[in-house]
């Protein structure tokens, strides 16, 4: 809904809805089996889309439309979330932001890198532990050092794809401070196990790892990583954020025309105040939300100093106005909002998915008054 | 600047820094008067006179009329570099962003002469006649009535809740020139003295104890024909230009002010002022709170910036300023309540005799409103984002297509 777009980025968005709509329409998400992933045939061709080369430079392979990566990666995550889309695009870019930031400050992974932009491999980031609240930088996780390389012990859950990646981004404790580690899935010792998941086309697991044996070059630049933990974050925020930006606006439409086509006593609902002035309301927090977000955008595009608090401001207020927004156009629609045969629903999990990863709105407004350095 | 060409706004920003640095006096070293007290008018009109001399007043105004005739870009760099400096932000609403505006969209060539340069030296504040006793959501209806006599208008009637009133020199005055007409057809826009013969000023007192509202009476006040603003029978033209400007500046999203923000008439703490005060900083709910605030005004700037440059390029229309004006709306309510949350128990009773900063925050919770109800009520605005921004069915009007002086009145 971005009104100020390059021709090349609406061919971008164009291309990327297509492809979408075309092999993943809402009825096929719908039926989505509890059991099966994504189509990795149908990744491989989205990369080729230019999918996962955005948040990487040229000089490794990547690029993107624009010239700036995070703002064309909000903009097809909004396209993607408008059709609430399966596959690891947030999973594999933000391991790609970590892969990236990292460069040149450690192990050379471009490799892993080149993999991940062709679509070959997926990767994905194994940050949560059980029972435990988004907290990234203190890892229980141990990477205790062993024969020229680290030993990895515990378990990472909610990790996004965790069935279909190829490669874990780890984050761990080490002696000289939290470090991330690149582990192939197939390593002995990494054993992953499906969790439920509330939204139905995107799958989660917990990844156990008994002392996995990495040596030194497994590990994405060098302990400390605060920095590169930062980044990942907030390219993961910014892409959830777009995501639920682009399925509102869907659900908008949808509600409003629904509101001009039901009628009760005579006239469509459309003409009851007192849904006008919620409609009105809703037209607010969605231009909100999109304003929020695409500052997000811009501040982690023009670099990850500064925008702690742009992205944690957006977090905040999409990650609870979205569903103030759905759960109103679901009472709008009445009880066929409830049903499964509705999308509303497929829009409702997504959003309530991401409200609750990464920080929840409630620990990003905690962060926002530690930068306010309250 | 060199003949012609605009000044970058990178260039245009350092020459701003500079210049603001040398000679406009920090924030926190002045400690300015409430704004309902003269005193405080006094000192904007003098600050605002700085900013004309230094070349930095007007910025987004023509420069055939005193501005500087640069861009909405232009603007915003300043906003930025003048933050942390004493600004004349009592001119901001409504005089520079409300009412010079809708004289430069609708004015007549003399008015615009006369006023804008005389605002922007900071000789002229302008204030606006517009909501009646009667009622204020239905500004068509007010029944101020201005009849000819030869070439001169007879204005009588009564206004109210006329903000800054007393401190004004000019203000908008819309008046009923023709009752048997529908009321939108029959209504004319005047630039009126406030201070003229046959008019009364009372002010009014409110609940958080300012008085800076005004109600007037006018008793036979003698106006000529160059005061009418836009056609005779045409003011609601003008009228709808100057609520535009009103929800654009509410919003935070015009372009026409002299530094970021308003001066309340009151200065109340922030929600982080009060966290401090009541030692509840380390309050984990509290922080949250905080942030909740801390997100929402933030929210509401990029929602303003970005509807303004959406009406600016044509992709939304000017109903969407309405868009701002509710989300402003919100964030204010927001800091009201997160304010009075934050001060607990203390925000009723303070330790002492005085209110204090915690009791601040209970004063401030009892206008909680009036950004929900000042530049029109978020009522309205939601009927405009609903009907006009959304097409839905417009709600019925009894007095719609009706001679004004066939519709019925309420008793209040
Ligand atoms: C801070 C502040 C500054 C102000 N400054 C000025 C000023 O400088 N000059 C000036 O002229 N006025 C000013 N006003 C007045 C303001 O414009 C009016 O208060 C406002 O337009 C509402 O009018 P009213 O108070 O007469 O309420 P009414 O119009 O009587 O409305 C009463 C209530 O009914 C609701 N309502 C009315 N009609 C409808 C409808 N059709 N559908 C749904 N709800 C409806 C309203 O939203 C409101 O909640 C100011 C007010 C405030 C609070």
């Amino acid at each position: 809904m971005d009104p100020e777009l390059s021709p090349d980025q609406k061919l971008f968005e164009a291309a990327a809805k297509d492809f979408l709509d075309k092999e993943y329409p809402l009825d096929r998400i719908r039926r989505m089996d509890a059991g099966a992933g994504f189509d990795r045939d149908w990744w491989r061709r989205g990369a080729e889309l230019g999918w996962t080369a955005m948040l990487v430079p040229e000089e490794l392979g990547g690029g993107s439309v624009s010239g700036e990566g995070v703002r064309d990666l909000a903009l097809l995550a909004e396209v993607l979330g408008a059709g609430v889309a399966p596959g690891p695009l947030l999973a594999t870019n933000t391991v790609l932001a970590g892969l990236v930031a990292a460069h040149g400050t450690g192990p050379d992974h471009s490799a892993a890198i080149e993999s991940l932009v062709s679509g070959e491999a997926v990767a994905t980031w194994a940050v949560y532990e059980p029972g435990r609240q988004w907290a990234p930088l203190e890892p229980g996780l141990t990477a205790r050092p062993a024969e020229g390389g680290f030993r990895l012990d515990g378990v990472k859950d909610r990790v996004e794809a965790a069935g279909d990646a190829d490669l874990f981004l780890v984050t761990a404790a080490t002696p000289q401070g939290t470090a991330q580690f690149l582990v192939p899935a197939a390593t002995p010792g990494v054993t992953v196990e499906r969790q439920w998941s509330l939204d139905l086309a995107r799958h989660h697991g917990a990844v156990r790892f008994d002392g996995v044996r990495v040596d030194e070059a497994a590990m994405v630049g060098r302990p400390g990583a605060g920095e590169v933990v930062e980044r990942q974050t907030q390219v993961a925020l910014v892409i959830q954020c777009a995501e639920v930006c682009g399925g509102l606006d869907r659900v908008f439409e949808m509600t409003t025309q629904w509101a001009r086509d039901r009628y009760t006593f005579g006239r469509p609902i459309a003409s009851y105040q007192a849904l006008k002035h919620r409609f009105a309301d809703m037209r607010t927090w969605l231009e909100a939300c999109h304003a929020t977000t695409a500052a997000a955008a811009s501040a982690v595009q023009e670099g990850s100093a500064g925008a702690a608090e742009p992205v944690s401001t957006a977090k905040s207020y999409v990650g609870d106005r979205s569903l103030a927004i759905l759960q109103d156009c679901v009472q709008i629609h009445g009880g066929i909002g409830l049903t499964w045969e509705h999308d509303l629903h497929l829009y409702l999990r997504r959003a309530t998915s991401n409200r609750s990863l990464y920080g929840t709105p409630q620990d990003h407004r905690r962060r926002l008054a530690d930068l306010a350095s309250l | 600047m060199t003949d012609g060409t605009t000044e970058s706004v990178e260039s245009f920003r350092l020459r701003a820094r500079a210049w603001l640095a040398a000679n406009m006096p920090r924030a926190e070293e002045s400690a300015p008067a409430p704004g309902d007290e003269l005193e405080a008018w006094h000192r904007a009109r003098e600050l605002q006179r700085k900013l004309y001399e230094g070349g930095f007043a007007g910025i987004c105004y023509p420069a055939e009329y005193g501005g500087l005739g640069l861009t909405p870009a232009h603007q915003r760099a300043f906003t930025e570099e003048a933050d942390g400096y004493e600004m004349p932000l009592l001119l901001n609403i409504p005089t520079l962003s409300i009412c010079l505006p809708t004289i430069l969209d609708m004015g007549s060539e003399e008015h615009k002469r006369e006023h804008i340069g005389a605002v922007l030296r900071g000789e002229e504040v302008l204030v606006q006649f517009l909501s009646e006793p009667s009622g204020g959501s239905d500004l068509a209806g007010l029944l101020t009535r201005a009849e000819l006599d030869g070439d001169t208008w007879i204005l009588n009637g009564a206004k109210t809740w006329s903000s800054s009133a007393y401190a004004g020199d000019y203000a908008l005055c819309l008046a009923r020139t023709d009752p048997t007409v529908p009321k939108h057809h029959g209504l004319t826009m005047f630039l009126m003295p406030t201070k003229g013969e046959g008019i009364t000023m009372n002010r009014v007192a409110m609940v958080d104890g300012t008085a800076e509202f005004c109600e007037e009476f006018f008793d036979n006040v003698r106006l000529p024909a160059s005061a009418v603003v836009g056609e005779v029978n045409g003011g609601w033209a003008v009228a709808t230009r100057q609520l535009y400007h009103e929800r654009t500046a509410m919003g935070g999203g015009s372009p026409y002010v002299s530094g970021r923000g308003f001066a309340p008439s009151r200065k109340l703490p922030t929600p982080i002022d009060v966290a401090r005060a009541a030692g509840r900083a380390g309050d984990p709910e509290v922080r949250e709170l905080i942030g909740e605030w801390l997100a929402t005004s933030t929210v509401s700037g990029q929602t303003a910036a970005r509807v303004t440059r959406a009406i600016a390029g044509g992709h939304l229309p000017p109903a969407a300023a309405s868009l701002m004006r509710l989300m402003g709306a919100e964030a204010m309510r927001l800091e009201r309540d997160v304010a009075m949350r934050v001060a607990g128990a203390c925000a009723a009773v303070a330790a002492g005799d005085e209110p204090g900063v915690l009791g601040e925050a209970g004063i401030g919770y009892l206008m909680r409103q009036g950004s929900s109800l000042g530049g029109g009520s978020v009522e309205m605005s939601r009927n405009i984002v609903s009907e006009r921004l959304l097409g839905m069915p417009r709600e019925y009007a009894a007095d719609r297509g009706v001679p004004f002086n066939q519709v019925r009145r309420g008793r209040a």
